[in-house]
């Protein structure tokens, strides 16, 4: 009881909890369409590469406002996306090769310039480093603020779209003799996925963001077999590991934000496993695997 | 002006060329579909029989050539084109039902934003029952046979409702009743004026389920009505010397 008096009386509190349940929200909902699409590590490669941009976005405004960083993160890990894209179409690299390439050069990268950072005893540089794992105790109102704007388009624009989303995830082929313009929308979905990711990256950090993506729409395919039940449980999913998580944070003092979510939704993803009422152990054990014939 | 459909060819090829990294996959085609037929495309594997159709869908890009749907460019008579993918290119495991493929059929004619209504359900219900898939409408489509899978394609190809139908290998790997319900859906198609065109790969059926039949091997051996064009002569120059096999 006290615990829930202070997450809506205490500043601090109630930042941290809109922050995380917004964050799980629109990873939760973005994250199916990621996994339904294989693109899951897209994600990761996505928000590995957006470290250098916060960074370079901090040294060259010296500023810290949230959209800032977030524009920074944002750029940075579209050129990263573009970069991958441009290496699988002239090369004869294979995705997960180029993938992990350009998630490492832009991770490594962005250590670098934090380290650069920090030797330059700048004393407004303090906290930039929380990109890294995430620290949902330094959110502040402009932070939320932004990110619930943020996320809010995304839901928005994925409610407007949802069968053409739908469509292009299932059989895009079929989406481009409809005259749909596939490339486009799939362009979208990645971009919004981008947005998910920028939402993100103060809660979770960067190394771990794709996990915020991926379990909540993972465990959610495990309890159903629509596709809006399960964009809305693992929404729900999402919100409530964020709220846990960063509870766990918060009061077990110094625990980053992203690993005590991940640890969170990673149970989840285990009880899903064994209880989904669709898949699950539970439900399957002592029932043959119906094996569909060619 | 707008022209009658009926007067030109379902469709035209001139001179198509398409090739994948500098290798040739047809070469230099010209190809006839005349309006209201039933026509196999039939060739050995890597005769480019998908390649075809993906090409006059504008899925794979033509390195040359000339294609026309009805007299038109394929981009503005696009709805008058009902396409059935390989069973294969799709993850079915994908979270929906065999209703909600069925309906994927209509977003061409629902348009932007909107959602599907009570009709569009009933017309997707309409198109389940002509493949004879009307009591699996809820079954999630990964608990569905093969067979069942493209007859729920079929459906959705129905829903449509276009004048030509492009169907890639739809009897591969069917059950016998499966491969019933296609052909006589396909002849339903064909008696209600629509043309039909089938890549497909048992040769020992084609006479009985088609009336038109196209030999392809990279070029174009042959092509026209069954009876002479299905000779044992344009399948040698077809297949080379390994015809025993193939009708085995």
């Amino acid at each position: 009881m006290n615990f829930l008096r202070e997450l809506i009386f205490d500043y601090t509190l109630r930042n941290i909890a809109l922050g995380s349940m917004i964050l799980g929200v629109v990873s939760g909902v973005l994250g199916c369409f990621a996994v339904l699409r294989k693109e899951g590590l897209v994600g990761d490669a996505l928000s590995h590469a957006a470290l250098p941009g916060v960074c370079l976005a901090y040294m060259l405004t010296g500023e810290k406002t949230p959209i800032v960083l977030m524009l920074g993160a944002a750029l940075s890990g579209w050129t990263g996306l573009w970069l991958i894209l441009r290496l699988l179409e002239s090369t004869r690299m294979d995705r997960g090769s180029a993938l992990a390439l350009i998630l490492t050069s832009y991770f490594g990268l962005g250590v670098v310039l934090l380290t650069v950072i920090q030797k330059r005893n700048d004393a407004n540089q303090a906290g930039l480093d929380k990109f890294l794992f995430g620290q949902a105790a330094s959110l502040v109102t402009d932070q939320v603020v932004t990110m619930a704007i943020l996320g809010a388009g995304c839901l928005a624009v994925v409610a407007l779209l949802f069968k053409e989303f739908k469509l292009i995830s299932f059989d895009p082929e079929f989406a481009i003799t409809l005259g749909l313009p596939a490339n486009r929308l799939s362009g979208g979905l990645t971009a919004l996925l981008l947005v998910a990711i920028v939402v993100g990256l103060n809660t979770v950090g960067v190394i771990l963001m794709s996990a915020m993506l991926v379990a909540p729409a993972a465990a959610a395919r495990q309890w159903t077999d629509s596709l809006p039940k399960m964009v809305a449980i693992s929404a729900s999913f999402g919100a409530g590991a964020g709220l846990i998580g960063a509870g766990l944070s918060v009061t077990q003092a110094s625990v980053p934000t992203g690993p005590a979510i991940i640890l969170v939704l990673a149970l989840v993803v285990f009880v899903s496993l064994l209880f989904g009422t669709r898949n699950g152990w539970w439900w399957q054990r002592g029932r043959t695997k119906v094996v569909v014939a060619p | 002006m707008s022209s009658d459909p009926a007067q030109f060819p379902a469709l035209f090829v001139r001179d198509l060329t398409v090739a994948y990294e500098h290798k040739p996959v047809l070469w230099d085609l010209d190809l006839d579909i005349p309006d209201r037929a039933l026509m196999a495309i039939v060739g050995p594997n890597g005769a480019g029989k998908s390649t075809l159709i993906k090409t006059v869908l504008g899925l794979v890009p033509a390195a040359s050539g000339t294609v026309r749907v009805f007299g038109e460019v394929y981009a503005l008579n696009r709805k008058m084109v009902g396409y059935v993918p390989q069973r294969s290119s799709v993850d079915w495991d994908f979270p929906t039902d065999a209703l909600d493929v069925v309906m994927m059929g209509l977003y061409g004619q629902l348009g932007w934003f909107s959602r599907p209504k009570a009709t569009h359900r009933a017309r997707a219900i309409e198109c389940l029952e002509e493949v004879g898939m009307a009591d699996f409408a809820k079954r999630q489509i990964s608990q569905l046979s093969g067979g069942q899978q493209q007859r729920v394609f079929l459906a959705r190809a129905l829903a449509q409702d276009a004048r030509l139908y492009l169907l890639d290998e739809p009897f591969a790997g069917v059950d016998a009743v499966t491969e019933r319900a296609i052909i006589d859906t396909l002849r339903n198609l064909q008696s209600a004026g629509k043309t039909v065109v089938c890549v497909h790969h048992d040769l020992g059926t084609v006479p009985e389920y088609f009336d038109h039949v196209a030999l392809l091997n990279v070029r174009l051996v042959a092509s026209g009505p069954v009876a002479p064009t299905f000779t044992t002569e344009n399948l040698r120059r077809t297949y080379g010397g390994n015809m025993a096999f193939v009708t085995a």
